[in-house]
Parts: structure tokens; sequence; C-alpha cells
């Protein structure tokens, strides 16, 4: 196995809080990897600074042994680091098909073309169909996205990030507040990810992540804590302490 | 996947730049203007400057979303450097010399957007303001620019070596005419192309735009450039066809008033500013002939209506004015029931 996304000693403080504090986390490649821990843990925050919206205050970041600790956002998502986010960020004014067909023509280099119209250059809309058709939007494509149904935001989401071929994918809560009926087809469209794509996962529900993940790491106050194996973890007694509460372990 | 929804979809993306009649008919009014009102010429050439002034806000403020209150800090240099280079001969043509102007507005555009980049919306509203007070000052102070006097004798050739201008003003209003309608279509092409979706992206979004993979900060500094350049053009016109070029150019007032024509004639596509220029020169005309002294009054009063509208409705408002009038009254004594009825059920 081959490691696609390191941490060394990552730290972000945010004054007087740490919010990460000595994460050396290692993703392997084409794992489904997910990262779990109590609320306010720093699990998005560790997604944020994988991504490059957050500075850390110390530490690197290694993409397949590149260092990125000094790279933009975007620069991030040229090299195949995507996400998303655990509350929707989309372009509430745009399409669908709008904000897809952005996706797709920046990664494809032709964002900064301000001379031909949307939609022209070959390759595109085809990939922003076959989009649209695998995560579910067709009927609602040329609606614009602040009217749309949570659900479907919440998988445009998903399919925005997918839009930039990730090599590595982090998903914040995908399934975070979408209606039971319509979370298996954010499920579905996780599971059938080709295997090479690497997910790192940061749930709650704890059946979605068991079923999903091949390897888990705990997060507690902003530091990892365990890491292992799914049978492993559920077995591990500090774990258990931290989501039960101290009680169990000392009881 | 069947090629026809691929086509359909392909022709969504591409409706949007189609032309449409109302656009249509809105240049060959302008175009009749000029055969129906030659004793408007001045001030019709005015309002085509006025109109290219607020286009260049509009890329900014419409489409990336950057707030500016010294636009007219690029207004400005580019007026005096259409004289400076008039009046000393280096450019005696005068499209040229609209070039030149342009590419040097386009500089300090580029210089300047990197400071703009820093902070959210109130800290660019006061480095933009900034920005203009500060080349305000210089062209204040320097010997070369006349400093308080204005920029004063200044000649301008022949459009090409073939048109003269003329003191009627139909030369003036002829190439301001021309001038702005072939930025428009400039910027009508930039609005609908990647690029141009790109900037609605980052106005709507910064966040998730740069998360895929559009780099932010290098688009807005390349929209702001695009913007300081059209404003600079817009002054350069200013200065070729009155010949002169003052102070006036720089002052506070004419960035903010730019603002208030692209916030009456609406954001964000592109007609706001023509549009709002038309209407901002016939209230003044209007209301300064009816209340000499107050006009200012009541731009202030029909500001503050549009924005008690809502943003919403700030786009394109003048479109559908009965609907607008409804909502406007509806929203005064909705308002009223919604405070009242709020003392009976506290929730």
């Amino acid at each position: 196995m081959t490691t696609v996304l390191e941490t060394v000693g990552l730290e972000k403080r945010f004054g007087g809080i740490t919010a990460a504090n000595d994460v050396s986390l290692k993703v392997e490649k084409g794992a489904r990897h997910a990262l779990i821990g109590p609320n306010g843990a720093g699990k998005t925050t560790v997604v944020n600074l994988l991504t490059g919206v957050l500075r850390p205050t110390a530490g690197r970041i290694l993409l397949e042994g590149r260092d990125i600790t000094d790279l933009g956002a975007h620069e991030r998502v040229r090299l195949g680091v995507a996400r998303t986010f655990q509350i929707n960020q989309l372009f509430g004014d745009l399409t669908p098909l709008e904000s897809l067909g952005l996706a797709v023509s920046e990664r494809m280099g032709s964002g900064r073309d301000w001379w031909r119209l949307v939609g022209s250059k070959s390759g595109v809309v085809e990939e922003v169909m076959e989009l649209i058709e695998r995560f579910q939007l067709i009927d609602v494509m040329y609606e614009r996205t602040t009217i749309l149904p949570y659900g479907k935001q919440r998988l445009l989401e998903v399919a925005l990030a997918i839009a930039c071929r990730p090599h590595v994918l982090l998903l914040d809560e995908p399934a975070a507040g979408v209606p039971e009926t319509e979370r298996h087809e954010i499920l579905a469209a996780v599971a059938a990810l080709p295997a090479d794509v690497t997910v790192l996962l940061i749930e709650h529900d704890m059946d979605l992540v068991f079923s999903f993940a091949d390897r888990i790491s705990v997060m507690v106050n902003g530091t990892l804590f365990v890491e292992g194996a799914p049978a492993e973890v559920a077995r591990d007694p500090r774990v258990k302490a931290v989501y039960l509460g101290e009680e169990a372990v000392h009881a | 996947m069947p090629h026809a929804s691929i086509d359909k979809a392909a022709a969504r993306l591409r409706a949007q730049a189609r032309w449409r009649p109302l656009e249509i008919a809105f240049w060959l009014a302008a175009v009749a203007s000029y055969f129906l009102m030659p004793s408007w010429h001045l001030i019709l050439a005015e309002v085509a400057i006025l109109g290219l002034f607020a286009l260049s806000l509009d890329l900014l403020l419409g489409y990336a979303g950057i707030v500016s209150l010294g636009h007219a800090a690029f207004f400005g240099f580019g007026a005096y450097v259409a004289g400076l280079i008039a009046k000393y001969g280096l450019v005696t043509e005068p499209v040229l010399a609209l070039v030149v102007s342009g590419i040097a507005a386009a500089l300090v555009g580029f210089v300047t957007s990197f400071l703009v980049l820093r902070g959210a919306d109130l800290t660019r509203l006061m480095v933009t303001l900034g920005v203009a007070l500060v080349l305000r000052e210089i062209a204040n102070r320097l010997a070369i620019t006349g400093g308080a006097d204005g920029l004063q004798g200044i000649t301008i050739g022949p459009i090409f070596g073939v048109f003269p201008f003329d003191i009627a003003g139909h030369t003036a209003y002829v190439y301001s005419l021309v001038v702005l309608f072939v930025l428009f279509l400039l910027a009508r092409r930039i609005v609908h192309s990647p690029f141009g979706l790109s900037l609605r992206s980052i106005k709507g979004n910064s966040l998730r735009a740069a998360a895929i993979g559009i780099p932010v900060n290098r688009r807005l500094i390349a929209v702001y450039t695009i913007g300081a350049a059209y404003a600079g053009v817009a002054g350069a016109l200013l200065t070729q066809t009155t010949q002169f070029a003052s102070l006036s150019v720089l002052d506070f007032e004419r960035s903010a008033d730019v603002l208030l024509i692209l916030i009456i004639g609406g954001t964000g596509y592109l007609y706001g500013g023509l549009v709002g220029a038309i209407l901002f020169k016939l209230m003044q005309d209007w209301l300064a002939n009816l209340t000499p002294q107050y006009w200012m009054f009541w731009i202030g009063l029909i500001l503050v209506l549009i924005v008690v509208i809502g943003r919403e409705r700030m786009t394109g408002w003048w479109l559908n004015f009965a609907a607008t009038a409804r909502e406007l009254g509806r929203r005064l004594i909705g308002g009223r029931r919604l405070a009242s009825s709020s003392t009976q059920d506290p929730r």
C-alpha cells in the first residue's frame, strides 16, 4: 500500500484554542478511511487544513510525497484533492447545469477562456450530462440551485466535488440532514466511486461509517486518538469511553 | 445518454448569450436618437460616456461582487492620460489615444487590485475610496496636471485623421456611442464565457469556487483590471469630447454617482449602467428644472425606495414597473401588518 495523503504534526490554533494538535494522519491509496469523533473534535478543521481553506499553525501536508502545505485551495484541487462541505456551499444563482459546467470547464483548463461561450467546448456538456444523470439531477438541471429541495442540493454538493475528478475525495458528513428516503442516492453515488479514488469520510452516523470504511481514525479534542480497522476501533475501550462518557471506563 | 439531451443542455447554456428583441430595440433606439435628436447630441454623448463608466462598474459589482466607492480613480486616470498625451502631442489620433488611456488605467487597476483583494466588502469600500482620494490629491499637487485649474489647452485631432470634433457634439456622440457599443459587445462576450461564469460563481460563493479549482484571486485581479480599463476609456472619452480635464473627474461624487446610476439601472445584466445613465440624466434634467436646488433630494429618495424594494428587484426593476410598485406597497403595508401581528403572537 502506498500513502496518498499524509499529515505530519499538523497543528491549528485559533487564539487560545487548539483545534488540531499534532495530527499525523496517513491515508492509503484507494482507502475508504473514516475520521470520526465527537462534536468539536476538530474533524472539519482537519479537512479545512487539508484543502487549503485554513493554513496550519505548524506541521506539513504531503500529497503523494509532495509538500502541499503552502499551496492555495484551487491548486490542491488541480492536484486532485476535492471536498464536499458539511453545510452546503453551492452557487445559489446558478443552475446545476451551470455549476457543473463550470467545475468541468475549470478542470479541463478552459476556465480562463473569456472569448468562447459557456458550453461550446467539446466534451464539457457530455461530461456534465453524465454527472447530472448519475446524481439524479436531470429534473432540476435548469432550476436555480437556491430553490432546489435539500436532498437535491446535497447531491449537487457531492457531484461538484466528483466533477473535479479527484484522486482524493474528502467527504464532510455527506448525508447530514438528508431525509431517510433520499439518503441511499448519495450513499450509492459515493459507493460507486472508482476503487482507485481515495476517500476520507467524516461522519457521525456509525452505521454508515462501519458499513463504508476499511480504516477508521478517531479524533478527540483536536488530537488523533485511535486508528485501526473498523473491528479494532469498535472494540477499543477508549473509543467507547469517548462516545459513552468517561464513567463507562471508570465504572 | 441520448444525444438530444446533450444538445439541448448545450443549447440551454448558450441561450443566455442570445440577442433578445428588447436588446436589439435598445441599440436601434440609440442609433435613431442620432437622427431624431440632433440638438441633444452633446448631452447624449455625456450619457453614453456615463453609461460606459457604469458598465465598467457593473463588471466588478454585478458580476464579480466587488464593491467600490472609488471607481472614479480609473475614470480620472484615463481622463488625465488622454488629456496629457493630446496636449503634448504624444498620440494625436483619438482612437489610438483612447486605447493608450485604457491600458494606462488598466495598469493602475492591476496594481491596486492587490489591495482590493484583501478583506471583505467594508475593507474594499475603504481601500477603493482611499485609492481615489490619493490619486485626486496627486492630480491636485502635480504641476503637469494643472492642479485645481484643470488641464487646459488640449486640442484633439480628427478621428482617424478624417472626422474632426464639432461644437454641436455630432462627432462626439457618434464616437462615444460606437466606442460604447464595441466595448459593450466585448463585455457581453466576456460575461457569457466560462471566465464570466466563474466570476458569477465567485460572487455567489468564493469558498466553493476555490474548492472546484477556480483561482479566485487571479480571476478577481483580471476583472478588476478589465473594469479599470473600461473606466479609463470612459474618462478618456470625456476628455476628448470636452477637450478639458479637471479634478472633478476624480471626485468622490463621481464614484458615488456611478454607483447610484448602476443601482438605479440594476446590476448584473450589463444594461443596468446604460439604462441608469439615461434615467439619471433625465432625472437630473427634469428634477433640476422642477426644483433647482433640491434635485439631489429626489435622487436620494428614489435610491432609498429602490433599496426598500429589495436587492432581488434591483436587477431590471424598470422592466416591470407596475409589479415593482405593487411590491413596494406590499412591503410598506405588509411590514406594518407584520409589526402589529407580532404583538399578538409573540413567536
